[in-house]
């Protein structure tokens, strides 16, 4: 780690001399609280060029692209623009010097025109019509040299994704940017649109452009960029010219060598199954399928873990186990039984009556009432047990000793049930949902990133409860997007990738061949032994 | 208190006392400056006010008839607040309710009086949660915004009123559109009447049993919000939904249930008015309660104390207020309706105002000065 760390720093300072630089971050650290979001972290992107920083989700490439958008201020460091040192308090200061950010999730306004849209903010004037009028021929003069083409006149509410996202980058050359820094800009566009996304940077690029392309697709990053930077855990990597490395190596860069925590367990002793999914596929309100045709199984005493980025179907696909999400097709069977021949609908009330328990993935959304008292949080989804619930009135005494003896159990600091939810730390509160869920001892325990946002100590603590539980002889099914935490803890992997799902035999699965699949890359038939297509 | 020292949150005592408080100062401050503006003595009007709501025999009676249904109307609004709804229909809710009392008042000549009060009151809460339980249906299974439905309701429920006073229930052979009035079986007694039979004697008012009626439901209400399961899933699905869905809790069912029982709590307004005081059904009976509740339940922080509390305030502000339009000339009606609006606009609408500066002058600089307020 420090070896690599200190290359990586060798390789930033390489990089430089001879190109000239459009932007430079140095020594830029953060912290949020207890995370600490960027540490050290330094990067030089040379002018003309399209420069990748890849890493797994909470790597810090977001927030270190924030602190170089003026989002956030850095505890520490210096941020140079074109070789001098710039002061960036917010978006405005960062506008003015040239720089252009478009987001993960689109800021325009749905109900204006493309050409209202890109004049928004910056419309020079009281009176609208003469900077519509100078903006569409500024407009046509960007179409028309980065071939980027859009209706001005078309309502943005009404184009789809990919035309949303060429409109937010004329709205930032409209802005006069030099450097355009996307973040995750394929997360939403079809394989098309990506490759016409791509037709647009390399055109930016000819025209002496600079791209910062924040990503975690491996494959963007080969095809496009020059340059790419690896962080992992807040830090630079590596930090490498893009024809001198491969895939491989960057996936393997990405996820680490050195897994921090290893859980000591035996062997899985797996029994009957408990939890099967056959052919589910779920789509989300908006009718975007989020699941496409899966089909796996849970057995008694192991821990199933499905991998993979963020916003490939994961959550849906734990959502609908959980009875939230309707699905759109399929079967989820419990202890052998079909969910939904029970005729009840299938509710989160049913799936905790057949045995199901479920630490959802956001404690603060889904988890945990924040507002509420930690004693009220504590009981949610069990408030009409009898041990908490009268006919009429509920049993405070009762609720009060069980949740003082679930925090004491769990290690909730402090033990004081009467202190206001959000007053406890991001660790003790998922402690406090993982012994609400945990503590009713359900058959299959539906886990989602159980140690988000969680301090190293109770990392441990919630790893070593979950193999407990699997030992105990529990089905449990584990999605995290921490791959050290499904190599450490997981019996099975399944990778989910774009709403499937492939399953990947334990002790033949590589971080490298792990973070391919989550990339979406088809592994090698060379591999193909260690990988099998769900049955 | 312990849980707010550790929050690191405003303390509750200056959340739920000096805030209020201070708020209240300031409104009848520039209240005062206003009287001053018209060449009156504010504090000639603030001594009006007090002799006027506790001051003479009855006073204190007036002032707590008022707040009988300012507590209603309170409790209404903050029963919805805990589930996330802004019921803007109280006042709709309070005069459909009262048509419930009308038609058992006009239906049970010569019945038991026991039995006319149990009728009475279901009905009023039945009718009132049925005027409520509309806007709730749409709002949660058709996602129309309770708060434009609820005042739409407040109008439909006036014309409704005014037909059936003019084309229906009126008293043949009469020209104001009233019921004719209730066989005296059916009267709540007053308050000066029952303490006159066991030998208190105390000022005429209008003050009557619903009073009592209106605490016993403060006292419900808090057991309801706060200690059984129902209050607590309506609470949570109030503080975030999504919890709530994964909790197996139904939003949908717990918004018509909140609403419903918000109704039937403006509804209740119509058992003071029409079974206690007019004795008979008609218009505009209601007066602007139901919006003045949006205040108690705002001041009051949505609690049934606070509520009491606030309820109290107002019913002060309408008794001795026209106390000082009757002896003032200058200070007409509506120079007091002005009072009470800065008092809702202070206490409501510009409630943390002054948040940010109490809590800096008190948690910065040590609590001994806490002990003082």
């Amino acid at each position: 780690m420090t070896d690599s760390h200190t290359n990586a720093s060798a390789a930033a300072a390489s990089a430089s001399p001879g190109a000239e630089l459009a932007l430079e971050v140095r020594h830029i650290d953060k912290r949020f609280g207890a995370v600490h979001a960027n540490d050290d972290v330094s990067l030089a992107v040379a002018k003309g060029t399209i420069h990748g920083l890849v890493g797994e989700n909470g790597a810090g490439k977001s927030t270190l692209m924030s602190i170089v958008y003026g989002y956030y201020q850095a505890d520490g460091g210096e941020i140079l623009i074109d070789g001098r040192p710039a002061r960036i308090d917010g978006p405005e200061d960062a506008i003015a010097r040239g720089i252009g950010m478009v987001h993960q999730h689109f800021m325009l306004v749905d109900t204006f025109t493309v050409l209202e849209n890109v004049v928004l903010g910056a419309e020079g004037g009281a009176l609208l019509a003469a900077s519509f009028k100078s903006a569409k021929v500024e407009l046509e003069r960007l179409e028309r040299d980065y071939s980027i083409e859009v209706d001005p006149e078309a309502l943005v509410g009404e184009l789809p994704v990919g035309l949303q996202q060429r409109v937010e980058i004329l709205k930032a050359l409209y802005r006069g940017a030099d450097i355009l820094i996307l973040d995750e800009p394929t997360s939403v566009l079809t394989p098309q649109e990506a490759d016409h996304l791509f037709r647009i940077l390399r055109a930016l690029k000819d025209q002496g452009k600079t791209v910062v392309l924040i990503t975690h697709k491996l494959r963007e990053i080969m095809a496009l960029t020059d340059h790419v930077t690896v962080m992992r855990q807040g830090r630079v990597v590596a930090n490498v010219e893009t024809a001198a490395t491969s895939r491989e190596e960057l996936a393997q860069m990405m996820v680490g060598h050195a897994v921090l925590l290893r859980v000591e367990k035996q062997p899985a002793e797996p029994g009957p199954v408990l939890l099967e999914v056959e052919h589910l596929s779920v789509v989300d309100h908006s009718g975007v399928q989020r699941v496409r045709d899966v089909s796996f199984h849970v057995r008694a005493g192991e821990i199933v873990g499905i991998a993979g980025v963020a916003g490939n179907g994961q959550s849906e696909l734990l959502e609908a186990l959980a009875g939230i999400q309707p699905i759109a097709s399929g079967r989820i069977m419990v202890k052998g039984e079909d969910t939904a021949t029970a005729r009840t609908a299938r509710s989160a009330k049913l799936m905790r009556k057949l045995g199901l328990g479920h630490v959802p993935e956001e404690r603060h959304r889904m988890g945990l009432v924040i507002p509420f008292l930690a004693y009220e949080s504590a009981i949610l989804g069990h408030h009409d047990h009898p041990l908490y619930s009268g006919r009429v009135l509920m049993r405070r005494r009762a609720i009060m000793a069980d949740v003082v003896r679930q925090m004491h159990d769990f290690d909730v600091r402090p033990a004081d049930p009467q202190l206001l939810t959000s007053s406890l730390s991001g660790g003790n509160q998922q402690k406090l949902v993982l012994a609400r869920e945990m503590e009713r001892d359900p058959e299959i325990l539906l886990v989602g990133q159980p140690t988000r946002g969680v301090d190293i100590g109770a990392i441990e603590f919630i790893h070593r409860r979950l193999i407990a539980m699997r030992d105990a002889g529990k089905a449990i099914l584990l999605v995290s997007v921490e791959l050290d935490e499904i190599m450490s803890l997981a019996d099975r992997i399944l990778v989910m990738f774009n709403g499937g799902i492939v399953e990947v035999t334990q002790g033949e699965a590589t971080e490298q061949m792990l973070g391919l699949m989550m990339a979406g890359e088809r592994v090698a038939s060379a591999d193909a032994g260690s990988v099998q297509a769900p049955s | 208190m312990s849980r707010a020292a550790a929050g690191g949150a405003a303390p509750i005592w200056l959340t739920h006392a000096l805030l209020p408080a201070v708020n209240l100062v300031v409104a009848f401050v520039i209240s005062g400056l206003i009287i001053a503006l018209i060449g009156e003595d504010p504090f000639e009007a603030l001594n009006l006010l007090v002799v006027g709501a506790f001051g003479y025999p009855g006073a204190a009676g007036f002032t707590l008839y008022y707040a009988t249904n300012f507590i209603f109307t309170g409790l209404a609004v903050a029963v919805a607040f805990h589930c996330g709804l802004f019921n803007i229909g109280g006042e709709g809710q309070a005069y459909v309710g009262g048509l419930g009392v009308g038609l058992v008042g006009l239906a049970l000549t010569g019945w038991p009086f026991p039995i006319v009060l149990v009728v009475a009151i279901a009905a009023a809460a039945l009718f009132g949660a049925a005027w409520a339980f509309i806007p709730a249906y749409l709002q949660a299974k058709r996602g129309s915004h309770i708060v434009i439905t609820t005042i739409m309701f407040n109008f439909i429920a006036a014309a409704l009123m005014t037909y059936l006073l003019v084309d229906v229930l009126i008293k043949p052979g009469q020209h104001s559109p009233e019921s004719r009035e209730f066989a005296a079986n059916t009267w709540l007694p007053f308050i000066h009447e029952i303490l006159a039979a066991v030998g208190i004697e105390i000022g005429t008012s209008p003050l009557n049993l619903t009073f009592v009626m209106a605490l016993v439901c403060a006292v419900l209400v808090w057991g309801f919000v706060w200690h059984t399961r129902w209050g607590y899933e309506i609470r949570t699905v109030g503080q975030n939904q999504a919890a709530a869905v994964y909790a197996g809790i139904s939003p949908s069912r717990n918004i018509i249930l909140a609403m419903a029982i918000s109704g039937g709590l403006a509804g209740m307004l119509g058992i003071n008015e029409i079974l206690g005081v007019h004795h008979r059904l008609l218009l505009d009976f209601t007066a602007g309660y139901g919006f003045v509740g949006i205040a108690v339940a705002l001041m009051g922080r949505n609690h049934p104390v606070g509520i009491l509390l606030a309820a109290l305030l107002f019913g002060v502000l309408y008794q001795g207020g026209s106390e000082i339009a009757f002896e003032m000339p200058t200070v007409t009606r509506d120079m007091v309706v002005v009072i009470q609006g800065l008092v809702i606009l202070f206490s409501g609408a510009l409630e943390h105002l002054f948040r940010a500066p109490l809590l800096a002058l008190f948690t910065g600089r040590g609590r001994a000065r806490s002990a003082a307020e």
